[in-house]
């Protein structure tokens, strides 16, 4: 029985002659002696029906696998136990399971389909659990099975198990190297999901599994950077190294700039310390680009860049000493030199941490002070050292002390030196004793200084710190030899006390080096040194000779006999390095016939001379290993190091990292931002840079609209405002009337094509004509009558008063008083979406009577937005007006991967009439594949818990180059979690997912001033969230706050007293809780931004939209 | 990441070991063995040790050597960080982290592991969501589940795993509800021979004992925010509101933690609050030595110094020492030479004191190195920065808590040379 051997070979000889002794001796083999009885009554155990018994077996089984014995032997008795009903046995038998399944690769396999049954539980616990342990056992066999389930759980609801996912990831690479590109597909998903949950573990895999496709982190780059706050520490540690590589790869050095500057001014930096530790590939790379140069535009950061800088800095302040180093060598590797200096503080401080991370974090700043030195600076003295320092923490220390060491602070660091050297930590004083040559070779000031006292050292008691001494006076020596043959002398006699070889050996080299200086003495010192050679260390052996020959050169009359006798004594010298030394250096020097013509030049060959050792820090150079890993710390690669890339020598394409957004949402001037913004719905900034006026137009036209009970006056008047601007210039209606026209003549022109394509003309299709033209009629009456049509809406919204009645008046003369800038860059596209937005109500049931109740709250909010606008219409200036947009539409299905056709959607915000609960998202697909589309509906719906989804009717033909919309609800339980579903086509599926942005998952809802501070009394505490914020430039005054809070959110103005607050009130969808925002104006453009909800975390996240909205 | 671990003890018995990954033999800790014996003090065993196939990274604390291996490239500082948290943990659970309580917990550890790492990387390691996933071992709770068979395994999954405030668990429920500060200060600084401070900083933390029920949403504000130079939050904190505003708010974790710990700027003048008068002296040639020690309150601002410690390295050559204390006791370890004085309080009217005569070697040369004297010390009810909080609100639970804060000063790496 393998087991058994196994077993027998770990208790050594001891026991392995016969039988081993039951509990002979208690105190030392009782464990080992009665193994055999004892597996025997827990097989007895394990077999029983009380859990009590199997538990007290496992845990028995267990404590004897912590201490290393081998219980392989129980393997079937305690894998029967993996359906154990008891959630501690089981637990305790996974841990059995996965340290020996490996050994019993058959009999593991019997577990296998209790795990298989575990990843289908609904509970996701229980899902994780059997993923992990399933992943943990490593037997090849069920390397399929494993990547099934994988697969599985990566697109699980849970993000719990889908981090479980990530985990095993490089547990099956690790086990089967050959599911590499299944593993990166997986991967790749795991990448785009927005938990933070997932995103430190899908990271590591990462890491692990292909730390070379870094093109899949592009589109996540900004994701990543975003969520890195929230990650818990482990996974921020991983991802902040992942994001340094990638920076290298993808964005300009920021300090090129500067190192243009040095090459320019003739490369005086040579002189100055400051740059003497100038990165010399950056020499390199100068010296390549300089052609380049004079084309080079100057350095402007990549946003990206900056933005990885900025998030990563408040981890500067994490509890956890790997994040901190984690952002402190990303700051070290790319940030501008400007900036380096802010991780200082933060790595000081962790030197008051466990003496372990003092020593990883002393490394990395010894490397790191030698290209930075005015970083550390500042805080020299918590680099002293204390008695009670460990020595190899003392020895780092001093290593940066030496770095640091300057002109200025170079008299309070030897002050310091000098108690160093009456440490009793013998070691210390060495290492002490080398700094100051350190110090005395880079600092030409106290070289003498440094001489002197490193010569009283010589009489110091401690033979270490003397010979210590004579090794780097002797390499001071060397700088300037003809100063200072008095120490030479001094030296000299040191050789009948010293014994340290290294010691020896120096003193014999200098006199060697520098017989002239000493004439009367080397021939003596050779002669004492030639007696003792025999006893001599090998290294003292060697300058023995070498001191000889030389001697020999200068002085042979008084030498040759001993150089002799000393090559004599080489010559049988039982180390063979010697020998050779000799021989050579007798044919060398010893003229006979034979010897060539080198002898001539022997002298020269020994005594030329020699450069003076320059004295470096074992730490240079070490900064080309990425600071805080292993191989940094090592100087030397450990295996999966990867290699920290060069900067590039341009930039590769920043474009990379944004995602593709439809066309139609692009405004020429803001590209990026806008692209930017679709990447992450969550944080979009959209809101502030879509004018918002529009929205709150919109939102009240259509509430005014509602009245009538007709839909697509909603949506009519909706897509009129789209355009609307606040400019009430009336000068320039005329103009637009004009403009206006012209649009619709466009528009009249396309609606034949459209209806003669859609052949299938039904009952619904008449009808849309019917509403169409109603439409078009009402549109243009409100255009060519504003009188008329200003009594037409006061007729609709009859509650209202007169006053209210002037500014609906006001408001709509607004609303068509589109701005003169504005059409030029609306192409036909732009008309043509318009045009879509009519129809796509078409598809919407007409309204029931169970949407009324909504309406009417809506008409209500109407009042508060009117009054909200009257205010800012007075405010309202030419210079804030802004370039309106649409709705803020995404992107579901890009018209590449769903082969044609594309699928845009966007929330409406109409109430959704099926179900209140719901909210209305607007579908627009496109065709633009050359053959028609059929059969568009959706399948397969994964929602979570409690999400309902009201399909939208199936399209049966979209012809090519066609548009058509549709209007689906989804209720989202209130939370942001994505609906995911199929889209279908008569080929093809695609898996489709709609995220809400938390701002429309809200309605808007009207209240009074008191009513407000009522319902605000009671969220107080914890449901509310307070923040500061500066507000946007070209958001200052009221009316544009207005626009760009109800652009970000769902939500509806609350009068209010104060012209500094504007107060906003709405329910969300599903629970209807109330969220309330207040924004209190402040000087010079800060601002309070309060919420009150009772949801928190719709609260939080609002909270970060509406800021996003404000403040950019 | 981290492949195995192993628990070594003070005399070198591997005595606990476990594996995330394949089985690691333990012949690799012989690598380990060998830097330990190289290494003249405990604590001077390198934290990284590269092996030809692995790489041991090892912390020691309470005399235990925890050493990791590992295969490949990581951060070491990662590794570093996470075993110290591993030793938090035990220490949480089991009050204590020796070799006996680990021995005597060996299941309770190993199902702790099995959840604080999954294949080499951390899973969970707050210590909110392991209690409760693993109920720490009470006296009662055992002798409960060896009566019922209950377990110590928690069923559910911790709550605080997926939400936003992993460090908390919900459904926290209290009878007293209650919350306390400690703000603790420790003195760093080293004073030459001649009484002049070389350098002094303080660090100071603020550790909280927080029993609240529910979710209650705490803010803490300081007089004088100013102080605070450099500051490293638990991850509860909300970092924007600290840069903002200067104000600390945050939801508590249930129990104990360390909420912040910070620095104090060192453009401050360090207060020091006592000094030293020693002469310790060697003749040549005597076998004889004086030493001499006074020690006296300085900038105290009228608060009492107390329980005063003070230790000494002797130089290998003394042999005893034979002192008198004025009050207080001493003791001397001939074999370590170690000296240490147990003072107690400070009483200014008559300054403590130690006199007397050292013993040297004969025959041996007069010791050159110095002694340098640590002293610790606490002052109660004041922070030496002069930092004060000045208020703490509770916010989302309606019940009043009880709020206590308490200051302390201690020396923390308090040197003098002499």
């Amino acid at each position: 029985m393998s087991a058994n051997s196994a077993f027998n070979d770990e208790k050594g000889g001891s026991s392995s002659v016969g039988e081993p002794e039951y509990g002979h001796d208690p105190a030392s083999g009782g464990i080992f002696s009665s193994d055999y009885k004892r597996h025997d009554d827990l097989k007895e155990m394990l077999d029983s029906n009380k859990d009590s018994l199997k538990l007290e077996a496992m845990k028995r089984i267990v404590a004897m696998i912590a201490r290393g014995k081998n219980t392989s032997d129980l393997f079937p008795a305690v894998v029967k136990n993996v359906a154990c009903k008891n959630i501690e046995v089981k637990k305790l038998v996974y841990v059995y399971l996965v340290r020996y399944a490996e050994e019993q690769q058959d009999l593991a396999l019997l577990s296998i389909s209790t795990f298989q049954r575990g990843l289908k539980d609904p509970n996701q616990l229980i899902r994780a659990s059997a993923l992990r342990v399933l992943s943990s056992i490593r037997v090849t066999i069920i390397v399929p099975i494993m990547m099934l389930a994988i697969k599985e759980a990566a697109s699980d609801m849970s993000p719990y198990v889908r981090k479980t996912a990530a985990h095993a990831i490089p547990k099956l690479y690790s086990l089967d190297p050959e599911q590499k590109d299944q593993l990166i597909e997986v991967i790749e998903k795991l990448l785009a999901d927005k938990t933070t949950l997932v995103a430190g573990s899908v990271v590591m895999a990462f890491e692990e599994v292909c730390p070379e496709r870094i093109d899949l982190i592009h589109k996540n780059y900004r994701k990543l950077c975003n969520l890195l706050i929230d990650v818990e520490e482990w996974g921020q540690v991983v991802i902040i190294n992942m994001l340094t590589r990638y920076a290298r790869t993808q964005f300009l050095n920021p300090n090129m700039n500067e190192s243009l500057l040095e090459e320019g001014s003739d490369k005086t930096f040579y002189g100055s310390d400051e740059d003497e530790d100038e990165e010399e590939e950056e020499e390199k790379d100068k010296k390549a680009e300089a052609p380049a140069m004079a084309k080079r535009k100057p350095y402007v950061m990549d946003p990206d860049h900056r933005l990885l800088l900025r998030n990563t800095k408040p981890l500067l302040q994490s509890r956890n000493a790997a994040v901190v180093m984690a952002v402190a060598q990303l700051y070290f590797h790319l940030a501008p030199k400007a900036e380096v200096g802010v991780i200082a503080k933060a790595l000081v401080r962790l030197l008051r941490s466990h003496s372990e991370v003092q020593y990883v974090v002393l490394q990395n700043v010894a490397t790191m002070s030698i290209k930075r030195r005015g970083m550390f600076e500042p805080y020299l003295k918590s680099f002293y050292i204390r008695s009670t320092d460990p020595t190899q923490i003392k020895v780092l220390k001093l290593e940066v002390l030496t770095n640091l060491a300057n002109e200025t602070n170079i008299s309070t660091i030897l002050r310091e030196f000098q108690t160093y050297i009456k440490s009793m930590d013998k070691d210390f004083v060495a290492a002490t004793i080398q700094a100051i040559g350190r110090c005395a070779t880079n600092i030409g000031e106290v070289r003498d200084t440094c001489l002197n006292g490193l010569v009283q050292l010589l009489s110091n008691r401690d033979e270490l710190v003397v010979a210590e001494s004579v090794v780097v006076i002797k390499k001071l020596l060397q700088m300037q030899p003809e100063k200072h043959s008095d120490i030479i002398k001094h030296m000299a006699k040191l050789t009948d006390n010293i014994q340290v070889p290294m010691a020896r050996a120096s003193i014999l080299w200098l006199i060697g080096e520098y017989c002239e200086h000493v004439p009367k003495i080397a021939p003596d010192v050779l002669r004492k040194m030639a007696k003792s050679f025999t006893n001599e260390e090998d290294i003292v052996k060697l300058q023995i000779i070498n001191l000889a020959a030389k001697l020999y050169l200068t002085n042979s009359k008084q030498t040759k006999l001993l150089t002799q006798y000393v090559l004599n004594l080489a010559k049988y010298d039982q180390n063979y390095d010697i020998r050779d030394r000799a021989r050579f250096i007798r044919q060398l020097i010893v003229p006979t016939e034979k010897s060539g013509a080198l002898s001539k030049y022997a002298k020269k060959l020994f005594l030329a001379l020699k450069p003076a050792p320059v004295l470096e820090s074992p730490f240079k150079d070490r900064d080309h290993f990425q600071l805080g890993s292993l191989s940094h710390l090592l100087n030397a690669k450990a295996g999966g190091y990867q290699e920290l890339p060069d900067w590039p020598e341009a930039a590769p394409d920043p474009s990379v990292r944004n995602v593709e957004v439809p066309e139609w949402t692009k405004c020429s001037s803001r590209e990026k931002r806008k692209e930017k913004k679709v990447e992450k719905p969550f944080y979009s900034d959209s809101e502030g840079e879509s004018g918002p006026t529009e929205s709150a137009d919109s939102e009240s036209d259509s509430a005014s609209g509602s009245e009538s009970g007709s839909g697509i006056e909603e949506s009519g008047s909706g897509s009129e405002s789209e355009e609307s601007e606040e400019g009430s210039e009336s000068e320039e209606e005329e103009e637009e009337e004009k403009e206006k026209d012209k649009k619709k003549k466009k528009k009249e022109l396309k609606k034949p094509v459209q209806e003669s394509e859609s052949e299938q003309s039904s009952e619904e299709e008449e009808r849309k004509h019917e509403r169409k033209s109603k439409q078009r009629k009402s549109e243009s009456e409100s255009e060519s009558d504003e009188e008329e049509d200003s009594e037409s809406e006061s007729s609709q919204t009859e509650s209202e008063d007169s006053e209210s009645e002037a500014e609906v008046k006001k408001k709509k003369k607004a609303a068509e008083s589109k701005p003169p800038s504005k059409p030029v860059k609306k192409d036909n596209k732009k008309e043509k979406k318009e045009m879509s937005l009519l129809d796509l109500d078409d598809f919407e049931p007409a309204p029931s009577p169970q949407a009324t109740p909504v309406n009417s709250f809506l008409s209500n909010s109407l009042a508060t937005d009117l009054e909200g606008l009257s205010l800012s219409d007075a405010v309202l200036s030419p210079a804030t007006i802004s370039p309106s947009s649409a709705l803020k539409s995404y992107e579901m299905l890009h018209r590449i991967t769903g082969e044609g056709l594309s699928v845009e959607y966007c929330f409406s915000r109409q109430p959704f009439s099926p179900d209140a609960n719901m909210v209305a998202v607007q579908m627009q697909f496109t065709n633009n594949a050359t053959s028609d589309t059929k059969n568009l509906h959706m399948e397969d719906v994964k929602l979570q818990s409690g999400m309902r989804v009201k399909e939208f009717p199936e399209i049966e033909l979209l012809p090519a180059g066609e548009m058509v919309t549709a209007v689906m609800g989804i209720d989202f339980c209130d939370s942001t979690q994505a609906a995911n579903f199929q889209l279908c086509t008569h080929t093809r599926k695609f898996f489709v997912s709609i995220q809400p942005p938390v701002g429309e998952l809200m309605r808007p809802v009207f209240l009074t001033e008191n009513e407000f501070k009522k319902e605000q009394g009671q969220l107080m505490g914890m449901n509310e969230i307070t923040e500061k914020i500066t507000l946007d430039v070209k958001c200052r005054n009221e009316h544009s706050i207005v626009q760009r809070v109800i652009t970000a959110a769902n939500l509806s103005r609350v009068p209010c007293g104060s012209d500094k607050e504007c107060r906003f009130a709405g329910r969300t969808v599903t629970s209807s809780s109330l969220v309330l925002v207040t924004v209190a104006t402040k000087e010079e453009g800060a601002a309070k931004l309060t919420i009150n909800c009772e949801k928190m975390v719709i609260g939080t996240m609002l909270v970060k939209d509406i800021l996003l909205a404000l403040t950019q | 990441m981290i492949h195995s671990l192993f628990l070594i003890n003070a005399s070198g018995d591997i005595f606990l070991e476990k594996h995330w990954k394949s089985v690691v033999s333990r012949s690799v800790c012989d690598y380990f063995f060998e830097a330990q014996e190289r290494a003249t003090e405990p604590e001077n065993v390198p934290p990284v040790i590269p092996t030809p196939h692995h790489y041991l990274i090892s912390v020691l604390r309470h005399r235990i050597y925890f050493v990791a291996v590992i295969q490949s490239e990581v951060p070491p500082l990662f590794v570093i960080e996470f075993l110290h948290r591993v030793v938090d943990t035990f220490q949480d659970y089991f009050g204590v982290c020796t070799e006996a309580a680990i021995k005597d917990n060996v299941v309770v550890v190993y199902e702790l592991l099995e959840e604080m790492l999954d294949n080499g990387f951390p899973l969970a390691t707050e210590s909110n969501i392991l209690k409760e996933l693993i109920k720490p071992p009470t006296i009662l709770r055992t002798m409960v589940n060896t009566i019922t068979g209950s377990t110590n395994v928690g069923e559910q999954l911790p709550t605080g795993q997926l939400s936003v405030v992993p460090w908390r668990r919900t459904g926290v429920k209290y009878t007293n509800n209650e919350a306390y500060f400690d703000v603790v200060e420790e003195i760093d600084a080293i004073i030459d021979k001649s009484g002049s401070t070389i350098t002094a900083e303080i660090q100071g933390v603020i550790d909280a004992c927080v029993k609240l029920t529910g979710m209650p949403d705490l803010t803490l504000s300081f007089m004088n925010p100013r102080l605070l130079d450099d500051v490293s939050f638990h991850p509860c904190v909300r970092f924007k509101r600290w840069e903002a505003e200067r104000i600390l708010s945050f939801i508590p974790p249930d129990g104990n933690f360390r909420l912040l710990s910070y620095h104090v700027s060192s453009q401050n003048l360090v207060a020091i609050p006592v000094y030293i008068k020693h002469n310790i002296t060697f003749r040549e040639g005597s076998s004889q030595g004086r030493f001499d020690l006074t020690l006296g309150p300085k900038q105290t601002m009228g608060k009492a110094v107390e329980s005063v410690l003070v230790s000494s390295q002797l130089p290998r050559g003394v042999l005893n020492a034979n002192l008198n204390p004025s009050q207080g006791t001493y003791t001397f370890d001939p074999v370590t030479k170690m000296l240490s004085w147990d003072v107690g309080k400070i009483n200014p009217q008559k300054l403590p004191s130690l006199k007397g005569t050292m013993s040297l070697q004969a025959g041996a040369s007069k010791p050159d190195e110095n002694p340098t004297i640590n002293i610790q010390l606490k002052i109660q009810q004041m922070a030496i920065s002069g930092l004060k909080v000045n208020r703490l609100d509770m916010y989302g639970e309606k019940y009043k808590p009880f709020k206590g804060i308490k200051y302390m000063t201690k020396a923390g790496k308090f040197q003098v040379r002499t």
